[in-house]
Formats: structure tokens, C-alpha cells, sequence
């Protein structure tokens, strides 16, 4: 019997999921083999009235959901840097350190991953069915108003059916680079920066206080993963590799991934060497 | 958490709301334009989840313009807030729009007379027209205020002013730090933006250029 956790873990490791078994395309509730609905007479009530997906909420439960997330994206002069961890957790179990939390919907849109892991990949690549879908019909790309605006459609036909979902779609389009919000109960906010999921506070931290729209790419990249670097220090449910990618006017391009673990190690070096020429600058000048 | 304010005066209405966006413990944005343009001359603040308001001021107004252009007649002021609230009623043993409402508009008539009217309107579907009111726990702040200052036929300035004042109070009083509001004020002529959302938004400075011109709950 498939239970939301095999399902949830095995999108989230590799983005390969196995074969599926052959079964009939509708879910049907309480037959063995098929996709797993409680088994009761509106699944949906059921679902939304006994199972918790926010944080903490769901530690006594047998099932429970893949999350703990540290995104981040914010707009500067040379475009959009868009940055993750990778963790996944369920409970106090780390279930994967290997998450693509950046989904690439089409070569000039990029979304992020927070909430449920396996809500956040089943929507965004419906998300990117709708976008490849509007190219064939319209003949030119999705602008990210407009694509950001289907995902958060979705999710107010879907508010209230317990889905989880933090997500920030970026993009480049005919306006420039655009950045939008979108969340489970149907939010959609256009910005310059946000930090979605359990450690975005601490990411938020870093980044109001560094951020400047002048910098040079190298300069906000490193900021990207600064930020992430730190949520990962403080937010226990997140960690592992840091995935940067970087909007341009040609499309994203991924140009960061790395281990946070490493990152600690080299800037507590940095840090140190920086206490000791100040020591030894103290000690020259009596 | 968020607060609108509006006043009624001869031949304008002021309406006036916070900027913020936020969630628990976090706030998002503190750029967002919580005063729809319904018509040229009737404006919507509207308070509570952004996705409530956003899809029920969309919703609204696409149906306004419909509505009169089946029937070639322009919607008053009353009739617009009758609508709004039957819709709301309509929605509300249905899974309700969480919003709270002030609803502002000015309606021709001959030459000086033009008629102004404030609705307060929350997701119960309760309609009251009143010549000043306030939404949320700004208003436990800002109504007596009002009560205090608020004469019959004050000017605009006299208005604005009792809306400084207001958002003074909240300043100085008010937990929930709501740095930035919105003013706009309504007459037979339009709506005229008197304090508009501010840019930069919060956080990154700079960026904002492009999201100034970005419509209003786009």
C-alpha cells in the first residue's frame, strides 16, 4: 500500500520516480493497490480534519509529510537569484539531503519548493504543463504574471483541501525580470525579495540587512548563499546542499551547488583569520 | 491585522488603508494597494487574507463592468454596495470571502450637489452606510477619533487631516507597527491617489523602479 510517505520521498530524492504500477487513471478510495485515500465518504474533510501539515503538527501522526525548508529569491541589478537548501524532513527524521527544491519549469521560469515536497512537485510540474501549454496556443512565451497567476488559480480551487505549498516562481520576461509569491491558501505577491519555509526568518535576517541592488552577480550570488548558509546554521530542519541558480535575460542558469556543511567550515576559517589580524594589529599598535 | 479608515464629506469620500501583507510572525510586503478601483468614481478597501480580497474585488468589479454593459446603466453608489453585499451573502454559508469592506463613492447630480457615500460592509454581508468608519483593531484606536472630530460637511483638508490623525493614533498606541498607508480620495471626477503605496518596498531598496508600475492588485 503506497502511503503519502513513499510516494512523497521517492519524488523528492532524485526527481526519477520508479515505474508506477498500472492501475486505472481515477483514484478510487479504499481499494488495495490504488491511490491512497482515507477511506471514508469525503476524504477531503477527513484529510483537512485529522491530518496536520504545519510545522510540529504532525509528530504524533503516523503519516507524516516531507517538509522544512529554507527558499529565498530576490531581484537585483543583474537579474534574479534564486536559492536553496535541500533537506527534507519527516518529524525529526531527515528523510533527504538531496532535494531539487529549484523546479525548472521552462528555460526562463524558475520555481521553488516550501511546504509539502510531494504538493510543491506535483503542482509546479502541472504548473509547467499550463505554461508549455499557453507557448503551443499563444505562440510565445508565458509572462510570470500570468503563470504565477495559474498556480495561485489553482490553489484557491484547491484552499481548504489541505494542500501545502510555499513557492516563489521567477522569470524573466517582455517586463524585465518579475519575482511573485504564491502560497497554499491562494496568496500571489508581486516583490523584489522574499524567503519562504521554516528557516526564512533567519535567511530574511541576512539578506535585509546585506542586500544592495547594485551588486555584481558574484556579489549577490554569495549573498544567496550567505543567507542559506545561515538558515541552515539555525533551522534544524534545514541543511545539506545549497542550489543557486541565476535569472538572466537569456533564460536561468544554475551556477552554485554546495555543501553547507563545507560553507560553515570555510567561513569559521575567514572568521578567524580575521580575529587574528585584528589581534595582531592590537598588538603593534600598543 | 490590518486596518482601513474612510470619511464622508460633501462631494468626496476619503478612504485610507494599511500597506501591510503579512503571516504570523512575518510580514511580506509593506507596498500593497489594499484600494481597489471599482469604477471611476467608487473605490473598494478591502481588509483580510490577500487572496480573499484580491479574487473578491476581481470578481466584483469584472462583474460591475459586465453588468453594465448589458444594460447600458451605470451602477450608483448604493447599488454597487447592495450588490457587493448580496454577493457576500451569497458566499457565506458557502465558504465565505474573509473581508472586511469600506466601500467609497461620489454620484453626479447638478452642479455642487454631487452626492458622496461611505458602506461599511464585513463578509456576514451586514451593509451600513455611515459618514466615517473604520475596519479592524485600528478602528478600537481610530473611531473615537473620529466621533470626536468629524463635523457635518467638513472640507478635504479637514478630512485628511482626521486621517493623519488617526493614523497618528495608531502609531503611538497600536502594537502591530503599520508604517505605510495608502489615501485615496473619491469624487465625481475620479479617484485621486493622495499618498500611494510607497516604493522601495521593504527590504530591497532599489529594486522597486518596475514595481511601482505594476496595476494594482495585478
Amino acid at each position: 500500500m503506497a502511503s503519502p510517505m513513499c510516494v512523497g520521498t521517492s519524488i523528492l530524492d532524485t526527481g526519477a520516480r520508479k515505474a508506477p504500477a498500472a492501475g486505472p487513471a481515477e483514484a478510487q478510495a479504499g481499494v488495495p493497490g490504488m491511490f491512497g485515500l482515507p477511506n471514508v465518504a469525503n476524504p477531503a474533510a477527513f484529510c483537512s480534519a485529522n491530518l496536520g501539515c504545519g510545522y510540529g503538527t504532525d509528530h504524533a501522526q503516523d503519516i507524516k509529510f516531507a517538509k522544512g525548508t529554507t527558499t529565498l529569491a530576490f531581484k537585483f541589478q543583474g537579474g534574479i537569484i534564486v536559492s536553496v537548501d535541500s533537506r527534507s524532513t519527516m518529524g525529526p527524521y531527515i528523510a533527504s539531503g538531496t532535494v531539487k527544491k529549484v523546479i525548472e519549469i521552462n528555460p526562463y521560469l524558475l520555481g521553488t519548493m516550501a511546504g509539502g515536497a510531494a504538493d510543491c512537485s506535483f503542482w509546479e510540474r502541472n504548473l509547467g504543463i499550463q505554461c508549455r501549454m499557453y507557448e503551443l496556443r499563444n505562440k510565445e512565451r508565458i509572462s510570470v504574471a500570468a503563470a504565477s497567476k495559474l498556480l495561485s488559480n489553482t490553489m484557491s480551487q484547491y484552499r481548504g483541501y489541505g494542500l501545502s505549498m510555499g513557492t516563489m516562481v521567477a522569470g524573466w520576461d517582455k517586463t524585465g525580470p518579475q519575482l511573485y509569491y504564491c502560497d497554499d491558501d491562494g496568496t500571489r505577491l508581486h516583490g523584489n525579495l522574499f524567503s519562504v519555509g521554516s528557516g526564512s526568518t533567519y535567511a530574511y535576517g541576512v539578506l535585509d540587512t546585506h542586500y544592495k541592488y547594485d551588486m555584481t552577480d558574484e556579489e549577490a550570488i554569495e549573498l544567496g548563499k550567505r543567507a542559506i548558509y545561515h538558515a541552515t546554521h539555525r533551522d534544524a530542519y534545514s541543511g545539506s546542499i545549497n542550489n543557486v541558480y541565476i535569472v538572466k535575460p537569456t533564460g536561468w542558469v544554475k551556477v552554485h551547488a554546495g555543501d553547507v556543511n563545507d560553507m560553515h567550515y570555510k567561513l569559521a576559517e575567514e572568521k578567524a583569520a580575521i580575529a587574528a589580524s585584528r589581534a595582531g594589529a592590537e598588538e603593534k599598535a600598543p | 491585522m490590518d486596518t482601513l479608515l474612510g470619511i464622508a464629506g460633501e462631494g468626496f469620500v476619503v478612504l485610507a488603508a494599511d500597506a501591510q501583507v503579512a503571516r504570523s510572525i512575518l510580514l511580506y510586503k509593506n507596498n500593497m494597494d489594499k484600494i481597489a478601483h471599482l469604477a471611476d468614481n467608487k473605490a473598494l478597501a478591502c481588509a483580510g487574507p490577500q487572496s480573499d480580497c484580491v479574487s473578491f474585488t476581481e470578481y466584483i468589479s469584472k462583474n460591475m463592468a459586465l453588468y453594465e454593459l448589458n444594460n447600458d446603466v451605470k451602477l450608483t453608489t448604493k447599488a454597487a454596495a447592495t450588490f457587493i453585499r448580496g454577493e457576500l451573502a451569497k458566499a457565506l454559508r458557502k465558504g465565505p470571502f474573509q473581508t472586511q469592506l469600506l466601500m467609497g463613492g461620489v454620484d453626479k447630480r447638478e452642479a455642487g450637489k454631487d452626492e458622496a457615500s461611505l458602506f461599511w460592509l464585513d463578509y456576514l454581508g451586514t451593509l451600513q452606510k455611515v459618514p466615517y468608519g473604520a475596519h479592524g483593531y485600528g478602528a478600537a484606536f481610530t473611531l473615537s477619533v473620529m466621533d470626536r472630530e468629524y463635523v457635518k460637511g467638513l472640507s478635504l483638508d479637514e478630512a485628511l487631516g482626521i486621517i493623519d490623525n488617526c493614523i497618528k493614533e495608531l502609531h503611538t498606541r497600536f502594537l502591530i507597527a503599520q508604517k505605510n498607508f495608502v489615501i485615496k480620495v473619491v469624487t465625481a471626477e475620479g479617484i485621486k491617489v493622495v499618498r500611494g503605496p510607497p516604493t522601495p518596498d521593504l527590504g530591497a531598496a532599489g529594486a522597486s523602479a518596475e514595481a511601482a508600475a505594476v496595476p494594482v492588485q495585478g
